[in-house]
Parts: structure tokens; C-alpha cells; sequence
């Protein structure tokens, strides 16, 4: 494919993911802050966010495992997701990172059971879709363009 | 036989007088037997006898006194020694008891005595009781009756029935014979009978005002009692009888005898009626003192229902009169209407006719100019095109003038450049300007903003009117239009009170002074320079042409842009300056509406970049510490990122100028380690800001990070231009908290 139609389907890309709320415009921010100095400032710090979330992610399972549930833990442990999420501009698994919190705070195990799933799968849907966003931009780059902003 | 060694007895026993003694004594003893028994009796029935130990003595002591009477019937004849023995047993007994009960006896009787007299003074308290209850019933009985006559007299609004009712339940009440009411007339000078109780119409019977006994009731506001034989007493044929005695009371009135409402009247002209109640004669009634109290109540209450009723009587006459004129307003409005909406259609279609063949007439003039024409003939064409054009201006200025008064006309508000605007109208305006040899200028002031949000097409037409009149009626010399942003003690003028600015965040006021040296304009005649059609008929101007319009619509439209127009002239030849107020909003350039709102900072934007600043940055979290990184790198900035107290405290040195801390996260303690911060800089200018950063807007969480002793709070997410004039205020204030 092209350079001009690569780097349309990526503008194209990027502007239904903000559409469909899968990012705002903290993600934007982000992008502003990427230049010279930092070239790969958003693939670290998505690359981070990635790391975290998962990290947490398994941790919460496991505490939902266990006989007594450590609400406090929890509660702090996706405090650190919200955080995180938010910094990225995730903005769906931010929004439920607030719903789980209010589980945990009224330590509803089915609730914050039913929360966790939901978080999984969309921090599931997020990953891939800027997966395939980095690989785009990297095919424009090996092509010799420039990513447009 | 043994005889006794009692004397032999004088007398035989069976003399008489033996005989009688026998029986006296017999009949003692039985008596003084029976008598504790029915002392007994009745004071086991009453239960009040307070003395029962007396009682039992006072038994005691009769009953060995009968005894010893009855053992002395056995000794009238021989007897033995026992009964001898037991004679002597009982008398001394009796003996004993007798001296011990009348010892007693001088400490009971006067107790006794004394209940006596407290049973004398108790019944004198009843009676007097008594007496007092008595009274108290009558008072109240009284108070019942004024609550009812008061009712009576309260329950209508209607001032004939309240009159009478009063009269005919105080008749009752008080079971008059006669009760009259005596009202002014209109002059003042009389009183009339107006009410009686009796008498069913009342001869329009008058009595002059000014009589001693009158004045006398009138200047005191308690019932007074007057003689029968007073004028206004004699209500009755005189007969035989003896009248009964007569009380007058007055009746204050707020208003003349007719009721209209003046002005609230002074006391001192205070107008009364006079209320006359006479008692039933021959029947030596005296009036008591409560029945005068009674009647002063009833007159008060009497005169302040008879204010409501005229009140009442008024507001209902000027009620109707209102809706009287407001029928009439009603209908001249609908009159009114009828002729704008007749003068705008008639408007709208000349307009339109109007226009037409004007425009005919000027495209075809210039038409004309373009071909060959004699000097003649181009003169005759150019007089006709500047003619047809002065009309179709004239027509112009018509149709919005008559749209501005209607207020049908609206401001197109949009943005644009108001440099541009002064500069087309300085060039319009230079051509004519340079073919007078006038020299126009024009000053604008460095902080007039480029952009504005107003209608520019009528800002414009506005500008260019009054630069317009400038160059008209100056033949010579300069001309001078500045502009610049009004400040609010500048945009008082105390020739428009009416014009009161409002300075708000968005808005400015735009001030430009047009400035001639032309001929000036007399000061008199300035207030009817804004009018339509007037214009000032000096020699100087007659052949200047124009409508006189001009002025009037640039008042208009400067009203409609809530500003304030005026001229100023110190005389004939001296020129004239015009100044315009108008309020314009501030166009923004960047369209900052996802930022959240950031206190008042001067419109310096400060630095772009902070090179090399150092800066501390401790937030748990790695992805937003990252970000914040990024955010503060890009700036400029040296960041050392820490990710735990600890951390922070250990690599925390002068030489950081800036410290930024996540505060919300659970595990830190971030008004701790303020604390210990602040204990370790001991020296104010050595110790880094101290600037929490949290997303969680809680007014709480403010209060207590200012209390802790930290320099700022900014809430996440934090954007790079937030950032850049968070550093900028930071550095400049050293403090920034962010409105929550």
C-alpha cells in the first residue's frame, strides 16, 4: 500500500478510536509531548501502561480468589489502574476502574467479580487496538513518511 | 356487829332531804356517765378534734366523779369498811385527776380560743373572696361583651351597618335608653345627628361644634359624663321623668364625614364623631366604671372599623377607575400597533418601489458620465447622479431608522478585526479629507485588541457618520480619531445617568474621540443634535446637504450595543469633538474550552520553556509518572522521578526548584513528608515548592494540603499548556492553587 493511503488509514484509525471512546484527549497530550528528543515517548509509556495493567490485573484475580478478600488491597490496587488508565487517556477502562472502586468500597464480591471481567476484556480491546495503531505507524515510517499528527 | 368510824350521821336516813340527796346524786352519776360517752360518740363521728388526750382526761375525770357520786349513794346508810375504802379510792383518784385536768385546762382553753378567732378571720377572707370573684366576673363579663360587640361591629365592612350595630348592641349591653351618634358634617363647623337607636330617621338635627362640653369630650379620649341638659343630650321629648345619666365618648375618624381620602391628616386636625349614650331615666342607674371602660373599647373599635370601611370603599372606587384607563390604554395600544404595522408595510413596499427606480436612475447616470457628453450636460449628470444617490441614502437611513424604533432591528454579531475597520474607514474618508485639505489621523492605542465580537457593519457605518460630519462641517484644518479601551472611571458621565457599564471577564468597552477643528457647534443646541431630522441651521452648514438622519441612527445603534454616544463643543468656531462608547466582547484566539478555569493572571504568557529547571516529581504510579515526565522534559525541565517517601525525602535538595506529588495515592503520606520538608529547608528561599498534584476534586483535600503547608494543587489530567503557565505562575507568585 501507499504512503498517502497508510498514513490516511491511520488518521482514520486514530480518529475512531476517539470517537468510539476508546481514547480522549489525554492520549492527544501525550502525542504533543513526542518529539525530537523523545521520539518514542507514547510507545514507552503505552508499553509501561501495558505492563502495570497487566500486573495488576493478575493480582486482582488472584485476591478475588481467595477465602477472605483484602477490600483495602484491592481498592488501592485498582486506584493504581484508574491512575494509570487515566495518564494514557484510556478512557473506557478508566471509567470502569470507577465502578470497581464503588465495589470494593461496598465490598460486593459478584460486583467487583463481574467489574474485573469487564475491565479484562476492555483493557483486552484497548491493547490491541494501539498494538495495531504502533504497527501502522511503523509501517509509515519504514516507508520513509512521516506520521501525521 | 363492827360499825364504821364514819361520824354518826345527823340525820336519819330516811329524812327527806336524805331522800333527795340520794336521788340527785344517783341522777349526777348517770349523767356524768353519759356524758364522755356522747363526747365519745361525736368525736369518734367528727374527725377533726385535735385534743383527744384531753379527751380522755376530761373522761377520766367524770367518770371517777360520777363514780365517786354513785359509791356515795352506798353511804347514806351504815356501811362497811370496803365501801368506805373504796369511797376514799375513788375521790382521791378523782382528786388527782380533776387538779391534773384543770392544770390542763389553762394551756387547752386558749388554743381554743384561738381557733376560734383564726375560724372568725378565715371566714372574713372568704367574703372577701368572695367580693373579689365578684368582680372579676363582672370584668369579664364585660370583656365577653366587647369581644361580641366588637365582632358585630368587625364582621361588616359596610359603614352603615357597623354604625347601627354598634349602636343597637351597646343598647343592649348596657340596656340604654337612648344612643346617638353625632358625625361633622363636610364643613367641620356642625354636628349632625346622623344615628340614633331609637328614633328611626333622625331629622338632620345640627349642633354647632364649639361648645364647651363637646370640646371637653372631644380632648379626652375616656367616656366623660355631660348633663342631660347639653344639646347634643336632649334627644328625648322632655318629659316629667328624670332623665338618666348621660355619657358622651369620642369616635376618632380618619377621614371627613364623606370619606374621600385626603392626605393622612395630623393628629392635631384629627376629625371625631361624638357617640352619646343616655340610660334608661327613673331608674337611678348610675354608670359604673366598667361600663365606661366598655364603652371606650367599643368607640376604638368602631373607628377602626369605620377606617377599613372607608379604605375599603376607596381602593374599590380607584380599582374601577384603573380598570377604566386601562381599557383605554387597551385600546390605544391596539390603535398604535395598527399604525406601525400600517407604516412598516407601507415601508417595506416603498422600499422596495423606491428602490427601483433609483436604481434605474443612478446605473443609468453613470452610464451617462461614461459616454461623450458636453460640460454642460456632465454637470447636469453629475448633479443628477449626487442627488439620486443622496435620496437612496435618504431612503436608507429611513427604512433602519423605522426598524431601530421598532426595535425589530438586531446586531449581527460575529468576530472580526477592528484595526481593519478604522483602517477602511480612514480610507473612505481621505479622499474627501484631502480634496478640503483637511489632514486627517489616526491614534490607536496599543492595548485596543485586534479582534473583536460586535456587528462591524454597523460599528463601521457608525465610525464613519460621525468622521463623516467631522469632515463636513470642518472647512479647514484637522482632523483626529483615537481609539482606545475605556476604564470604568472614564466611563461614567454624569450628562447619561442612565448609562450604567457592566464590566465583565469577555467584554471591553471601545472608546474612539473624533476630534475637529471645524465651526464648532453652539452648546445649546447639542441635545437636539441626536433628534431626527434637526439639524442645526447655522449660516456655515446650509448648503452642506444630508438628512439630519445621520446622528439619529448612530445613536440608535450605539444604544443597541449598550454604549454611550455625546459631542462636546466649547462654542461656534471652535470645532467639536464626538466621542462613542460601545461595548464589543473579546475574541479569543485559541479555543481554550477544555481547559478548566485558572485564577486571573496578568496576559503575559509567560516563558514557553524552562530550561534546565530542576524538578522533582514523586508519584507512585509509573505510567502517569512517566507522563508527567514527559510533559515537564518537553518543557524544558531537569526531572528526577522518585517513587516513594522515602525516596523523595533522601534525593529532595535545595537544588530542585519545584516538587510535584500525587497525593491521592493510599500509601503516601504527602502532608508528612510536606512536614518534614519543610523542617529540613529550614530557610525559606532554600526549600523547592511544594505542588500536589491529584485527581480527586475535594474541597477537603485543598484545605488540608494549604494547611500542610504546601505552595500549590493542580488537578490531573494535566495538559502541557496547563503545565507551562502552572510553572509560569508558580515561579512568579511561588503559590498556585487551582479553583476546585
Amino acid at each position: 500500500m501507499d504512503l498517502v493511503q497508510l498514513q490516511r488509514q491511520l488518521v482514520d484509525y486514530r480518529t475512531s478510536l476517539y470517537h468510539e471512546g476508546f481514547l480522549d484527549e489525554q492520549f492527544t497530550q501525550l502525542q504533543s509531548l513526542q518529539d525530537e528528543n523523545n521520539p518514542d515517548f507514547v510507545v514507552e509509556v503505552v508499553s509501561l501502561f501495558f505492563e502495570d495493567s497487566e500486573r495488576l490485573l493478575n493480582e486482582l484475580s488472584k485476591a478475588l480468589e481467595q477465602q477472605v478478600i483484602d477490600f483495602k488491597r484491592m481498592d488501592a490496587q485498582v486506584h493504581q489502574l484508574k491512575g494509570s488508565s487515566s495518564s494514557i487517556g484510556a478512557h473506557r477502562v478508566q471509567k470502569l476502574c470507577i465502578v470497581f472502586r464503588n465495589y470494593c468500597e461496598a465490598q460486593n464480591v459478584e460486583g467487583c467479580l463481574k467489574c474485573l471481567q469487564q475491565v479484562k476484556h476492555e483493557y483486552g480491546i484497548i491493547k490491541t487496538k494501539l498494538e495495531s495503531m504502533f504497527q501502522l505507524e511503523q509501517q509509515i515510517l519504514n516507508a520513509g513518511g512521516s506520521i501525521p499528527v | 356487829m363492827e360499825s364504821c368510824n364514819c361520824i354518826e350521821p345527823q340525820w336519819p336516813p330516811d329524812d327527806l332531804l336524805m331522800k333527795y340527796q340520794y336521788i340527785s346524786d344517783f341522777f349526777i352519776a348517770l349523767a356524768y356517765f353519759s356524758i364522755p360517752l356522747e363526747l365519745i360518740y361525736f368525736v369518734k363521728k367528727s374527725a377533726v378534734f385535735p385534743y383527744r388526750w384531753v379527751l380522755v382526761q376530761f373522761g377520766a375525770f367524770i367518770v371517777l366523779c360520777g363514780a365517786t357520786h354513785l359509791i356515795n349513794l352506798w353511804t347514806f346508810t351504815v356501811h362497811s369498811r370496803t365501801v368506805a375504802s373504796v369511797m376514799t379510792t375513788a375521790k382521791v383518784l378523782t382528786a388527782a385527776v380533776s387538779c391534773i385536768t384543770a392544770l390542763m385546762l389553762v394551756h387547752i382553753i386558749p388554743d381554743l380560743l384561738s381557733v376560734k378567732t383564726r375560724e372568725l378571720f378565715l371566714k372574713n377572707k372568704a367574703a372577701e373572696l368572695d367580693r373579689e370573684m365578684g368582680l372579676i366576673r363582672t370584668q369579664e363579663e364585660t370583656g365577653r361583651h366587647v369581644r361580641m360587640l366588637t365582632h358585630e361591629i368587625r364582621s361588616t365592612l359596610d359603614r352603615h351597618t357597623i354604625l347601627k350595630t354598634t349602636l343597637v348592641e351597646l343598647g343592649r349591653t348596657l340596656a340604654l335608653e337612648e344612643c346617638a351618634l353625632w358625625m361633622p358634617t363636610r364643613t367641620g363647623l356642625e354636628l349632625q345627628l346622623s344615628y340614633t337607636l331609637r328614633q328611626q330617621n333622625p331629622v338632620g338635627y345640627t349642633v354647632p361644634i364649639h361648645h364647651p362640653v363637646i370640646n371637653q369630650v372631644f380632648s379626652s379620649n375616656r367616656a366623660v359624663k355631660i348633663s342631660p341638659n347639653c344639646p347634643v343630650a336632649r334627644l328625648r321629648p322632655a318629659g316629667k321623668y328624670m332623665p338618666g345619666e348621660v355619657v358622651a365618648v369620642r369616635v376618632p375618624l380618619l377621614h371627613l364625614s364623606n370619606f374621600h381620602i385626603n392626605d393622612w391628616p395630623e393628629l392635631s386636625t384629627k376629625r371625631y364623631a361624638l357617640m352619646v349614650l343616655m340610660l334608661p331615666s327613673d331608674s337611678a342607674r348610675q354608670w359604673h366604671v366598667h361600663e365606661l371602660e366598655l364603652v371606650e373599647v367599643v368607640a376604638d373599635q368602631v373607628a377602626v372599623a369605620l377606617s377599613h370601611a372607608a379604605i375599603l370603599e376607596e381602593s374599590m372606587r380607584a380599582r374601577d377607575l384603573l380598570m377604566e384607563q386601562n381599557v383605554a390604554l387597551d385600546l390605544a395600544r391596539r390603535e398604535a400597533e395598527t399604525a406601525i404595522r400600517a407604516r412598516n408595510d407601507f415601508l417595506a413596499v416603498m422600499n422596495h418601489e423606491m428602490r427601483t427606480p433609483m436604481h434605474a436612475i443612478i446605473a443609468l447616470s453613470s452610464l451617462l458620465q461614461e459616454t461623450e457628453l458636453t460640460p454642460e450636460q456632465r454637470l447636469m449628470v453629475e448633479t443628477i447622479l449626487k442627488s439620486s444617490n443622496l435620496l437612496a441614502t435618504l431612503i436608507n437611513d429611513v427604512l433602519d431608522l423605522s426598524r431601530l424604533e421598532d426595535g425589530s432591528l438586531q446586531l449581527d454579531l460575529g468576530t472580526f478585526n477592528l484595526y481593519a475597520v478604522f483602517r477602511e474607514v480612514l480610507n473612505l474618508i481621505k479622499p474627501i479629507a484631502s480634496v478640503k485639505k483637511l489632514h486627517v489621523s489616526l491614534t490607536l492605542a496599543p492595548d485596543l485588541p485586534e479582534y473583536a465580537i460586535g456587528d462591524e457593519k454597523r460599528l463601521m457605518q457608525t465610525i464613519l457618520n460621525i468622521v463623516g460630519n467631522a469632515v463636513k462641517f470642518s472647512k479647514e484644518g484637522s482632523i483626529s480619531i483615537t481609539a482606545f479601551v475605556a476604564k470604568l472611571d472614564t466611563l461614567r458621565d454624569s450628562k447619561a445617568p442612565e448609562f450604567l457599564p457592566v464590566l465583565s471577564d469577555n467584554i471591553f468597552y471601545l472608546r474612539v474621540q473624533v476630534k475637529d477643528s471645524g465651526s464648532g457647534i453652539n452648546p445649546l443646541d447639542i441635545p437636539k443634535l441626536f433628534t431626527k431630522f434637526a439639524q442645526n441651521q447655522s449660516t456655515g452648514t446650509r448648503n452642506s446637504g444630508g438628512s439630519g438622519l445621520g446622528l439619529a441612527i448612530c445613536k440608535r445603534f450605539v444604544n443597541l450595543m449598550e454604549g454611550h454616544i455625546w459631542i462636546e463643543s466649547e462654542g461656534l468656531g471652535k470645532g467639536c469633538t464626538a466621542i462613542l462608547i460601545v461595548k464589543l466582547g473579546m475574541a479569543e484566539r485559541v479555543n481554550e474550552s477544555k481547559l478548566p478555569y485558572m485564577p486571573k493572571m496578568p496576559t503575559n504568557h509567560g516563558q514557553t520553556a524552562f530550561p534546565g529547571l530542576k524538578v522533582l516529581v514523586m508519584d507512585e504510579n509509573g505510567v502517569s509518572r512517566m507522563v508527567t515526565k514527559g510533559l515537564l522534559l518537553h518543557l524544558g525541565c531537569d526531572v528526577t522521578m522518585v517513587g516513594s517517601s522515602d525516596e523523595c525525602l533522601r534525593l529532595v535538595s535545595h537544588e530542585h526548584k519545584v516538587v510535584f506529588m500525587d497525593i491521592c495515592v493510599p500509601g503516601i503520606d504527602s502532608y508528612g513528608i510536606t512536614i518534614r520538608i519543610h523542617e529540613k529547608f529550614t530557610k525559606r528561599h532554600e526549600r523547592p515548592l511544594l505542588v500536589a498534584l491529584t485527581g480527586n476534586t475535594d474541597k477537603v483535600k485543598k484545605e488540608n494540603c494549604m494547611r500542610a503547608g504546601m505552595d500549590g494543587l493542580i488537578l490531573k489530567p494535566v495538559s502541557l499548556d496547563k503545565m507551562r503557565s502552572v510553572l509560569t505562575d508558580l515561579l512568579e507568585h511561588r503559590v498556585f492553587f487551582e479553583a476546585i
